[in-house]
């Protein structure tokens, strides 16, 4: 019985400290955009982090990109080809691509590669007292370390999701195109009647820049707050990446429900 | 000096971006195609052009020999007035037939070209005089049980 | 215990701390301290681990905020100022951090250079000589080009000190200038904190609890305990005094005031097994 009782006290607390994190966090966002205005004034500073965050993740993206458009190509050629419709590949790939996987795995891998060594690079700071001595030099270190950092992951995220898309949409083609043989003008001409510029493109951009700003906030915020200890700032890089990932997938639940709701009837 | 590396970085990142996602509105997209067109247009008239799609490909024999430029609805005699166009290798008579067939049960629409005869080509801007409308499937279908219904008042008489 | 006379206010202290309270996390640290400290003296801040020594720059710095009290710093009560009269104030601050805390990203030359560039309209050419000015003060005028990561730990603190006098601070923060340094870069810590403190009018507060370091060039010693100014002393009555505590400080004994044994039942109720509290099963 008070077995049952402990139970859900545990829950209690736990529910109790997860919303205090979220309030916290909500907080820290405020600051942010408080002084978000810094890194648009001193470009370089912004500068510095797209190079981190942006340039560096390039690779990973376009190589998936290609990589997940090519496993697209094959296994919807695969199905399609039973209805005899093997040209709508173009339009099948691209949807799910613009639409979805472009935003949703640029985030997922963006996580992976730029927040959690934002989240490491911060939590280390912290740890070696860094932050605290820019604080005491009179240089509010939400807007010189943190805000570049969250803004370039705000930037970074859509511009990469267009490079994965745009990488998948060509690695379908080199797959369907030259290796199946479908029709080089099918494939484009379906692809094209088929994707809507406002209402997939725009809204996969959409999509991507609400993740960017997700993951620039728990990257950032997971640094800022880890403890300054080498296992806090490691379980902090963890928690980036977990949180990072369920949230891009929770968020792109109910973005996909909001924007596409009154699409299919 | 370590600042340039970043900026030539960075703003050739951004570039790539923004290419990509030209790449993705005008080639994957409908946001008005990049190519230009290279060939000469005819245009044809259709009853039906049934699921024809812009960009749809000319076939002649199998071959695809062009594309379909744009549809547009001739508000006169209200027939679909499709421009073709048609690549400069191939040259078609006066007296060619335009059909639209599908390709497969399920599959796209596409425009195909039988030619005739004549010994006059047609060239940029002509007409095709004849054409063959979309088959609408209720269309075909109505007509069937049509045909069948007449059939057995026919024989019940 | 002796009473310490509560601090009376001179026009000569630039901090003045009256009665001030601090607790972490319902954890008592600080009980009342009061604390003046005059311009242009090198005070020593000792204690055991734990008695809120760190806690105390924390406070005058305004990183945290007292649960009670006053602290006047150069006549500004600092917990009660606004984001920018804090930054303002932090602006006359030098703080030295217990690793030195550089900006790993950014070269020696660029961490000395960093409080000019943030806080200054100053031309690049002016910034230069001043920060190699800096740099030579601390003897590393040569090691500009490097990186923190290059640096022995000895050479880190004393970038970390140019680094914090850069903009001729009234008042200067150390926090265990000696942490983890050998002998001679002790000697070079302290004799650079003693030499810059004269040679530009400063007014130090070193908390550590290196004594041998601390004696050398500290006009003053204080030792914190129970929350409060436990001990105010000079630096010859700290090898001089018999009292208890001080001199298990200073000699480094393992039982004294300061007792060895956490606190805990008889060690032998609890091998019989009579003690109730801390029980560990067998």
């Amino acid at each position: 019985m008070s077995s049952v009782i402990e139970m859900i006290e545990g829950l209690g607390r736990s529910v109790l400290s997860a919303l205090a994190r979220l309030g916290l966090a909500g907080r820290f966002f405020l600051a942010i955009m408080m002084v978000i205005g810094v890194p648009l004034r001193r470009f370089s500073l912004l500068v510095r982090e797209l190079y981190f965050s942006g340039v560096r993740s390039i690779l990973i993206i376009v190589v998936s990109g290609m990589f997940v458009g090519m496993v697209l190509a094959i296994q919807g050629y695969e199905v399609l080809q039973r209805f005899g419709s093997s040209e709508t590949l173009g339009v099948l790939v691209a949807l799910s691509l613009v639409r979805e996987l472009g935003p949703v795995v640029t985030a997922l891998l963006f996580a992976g590669r730029a927040g959690s060594a934002v989240t490491a690079e911060i939590g280390l700071m912290q740890a070696t007292d860094q932050i605290a001595a820019m604080d005491m030099m009179a240089v509010n270190p939400i807007a010189r370390i943190i805000s570049p950092r969250f803004l370039a992951s705000v930037v970074s995220m859509p511009l990469l999701a267009c490079m994965f898309s745009a990488a998948g949409v060509f690695g379908a083609y080199l797959v369907g195109v030259k290796l199946i043989g479908i029709d080089d003008g099918s494939f484009w001409s379906q692809m094209q009647a088929g994707v809507d510029f406002r209402l997939d493109i725009v809204n996969g951009l959409i999509k991507s820049l609400v993740f960017g700003v997700a993951v620039g906030l728990i990257a950032v915020f997971e640094g800022y707050y880890a403890p300054p200890t080498a296992e806090g700032v490691s379980s902090a890089t963890t928690r980036t990446v977990v949180t990072s990932s369920l949230a891009v997938l929770m968020l792109d639940f109910v973005l996909t429900v909001w924007m596409f709701r009154g699409l299919n009837g | 000096m370590k600042k340039s590396k970043f900026d030539l970085a960075v703003g050739l990142f951004v570039a790539a971006g923004l290419l990509a996602l030209v790449f993705l509105a005008m080639k994957v997209g409908n946001l008005t195609g990049l190519e230009t067109s290279e060939g000469y247009r005819l245009e044809a008239r259709f009853d039906n052009i049934g699921g024809l799609k812009v960009r749809a490909p000319v076939k002649s024999s199998g071959v695809a020999v062009g594309r379909v430029d744009s549809i547009t609805l001739d508000s006169q005699t209200y027939e679909a007035k499709a421009i073709l166009r048609i690549d400069q290798n191939y040259k078609f008579s006066k007296d060619t037939i335009a059909s639209i067939l599908t390709s497969g049960l399920l599959g796209e629409q596409y425009v195909s070209l039988e030619a005739g005869g004549d010994s006059v080509y047609l060239g940029q801007g002509d007409r095709i005089a004849k054409t063959q409308p979309a088959m609408i499937m209720e269309k075909l279908i109505s007509q069937f049980l049509f045909n069948k219904a007449s059939e057995t008042t026919g024989t019940s008489k | 215990m002796p009473d310490v006379k509560p601090a009376q206010t001179h026009p000569d202290a630039l901090i003045e701390i009256k009665d001030v309270h601090f607790a972490y996390d319902e954890r008592p640290i600080l009980r009342g301290l009061s604390l003046n400290v005059r311009k242009g003296e090198v005070l020593a801040v000792m204690g055991g681990s734990g008695s809120g020594k760190t806690t105390l720059l924390g406070l005058i710095g305004g990183r945290i905020l007292p649960n009670k009290g006053k602290i006047m710093v150069d006549g500004q009560n600092v917990p009660k100022l606004d984001r920018s009269a804090l930054y303002a104030l932090r602006t006359r601050f030098g703080m030295l951090f217990q690793f030195g805390a550089l900006f790993t990203d950014l070269s020696v030359y660029d961490n000395v250079a960093f409080p000019y560039r943030e806080q200054t309209n100053l031309p690049e050419s002016v910034i230069r000589d001043l920060v190699l000015l800096k740099l030579q003060a601390v003897g590393l005028r040569g090691a500009a080009g490097l990186m923190p990561s290059q640096l022995s730990g000895g050479m880190a603190r004393r970038v970390a000190l140019a680094r914090a006098v850069a903009l001729d601070p009234m008042l200067m923060l150390y926090d265990e200038p000696f942490t983890g340094l050998d002998p001679i870069s002790t000697g070079i810590v302290g004799r650079l904190i003693r030499r810059l403190n004269d040679a530009f009018g400063l007014t130090s507060l070193v908390v550590t609890h290196d004594l041998d370091a601390s004696l050398k060039i500290a006009d003053r010693v204080i030792v914190l305990a129970e929350g409060k100014v436990y001990r105010d002393l000079t630096p010859e009555d700290v090898r001089t005094t018999s009292d208890a505590f001080v001199r298990q400080f200073a000699d480094g004994l393992p039982d004294g005031p300061v007792p060895f044994h956490y606190p805990a039942p008889p060690l032998v109720d609890q091998l019989l097994g009579k003690s109730s509290a801390g029980e560990i099963a067998p």
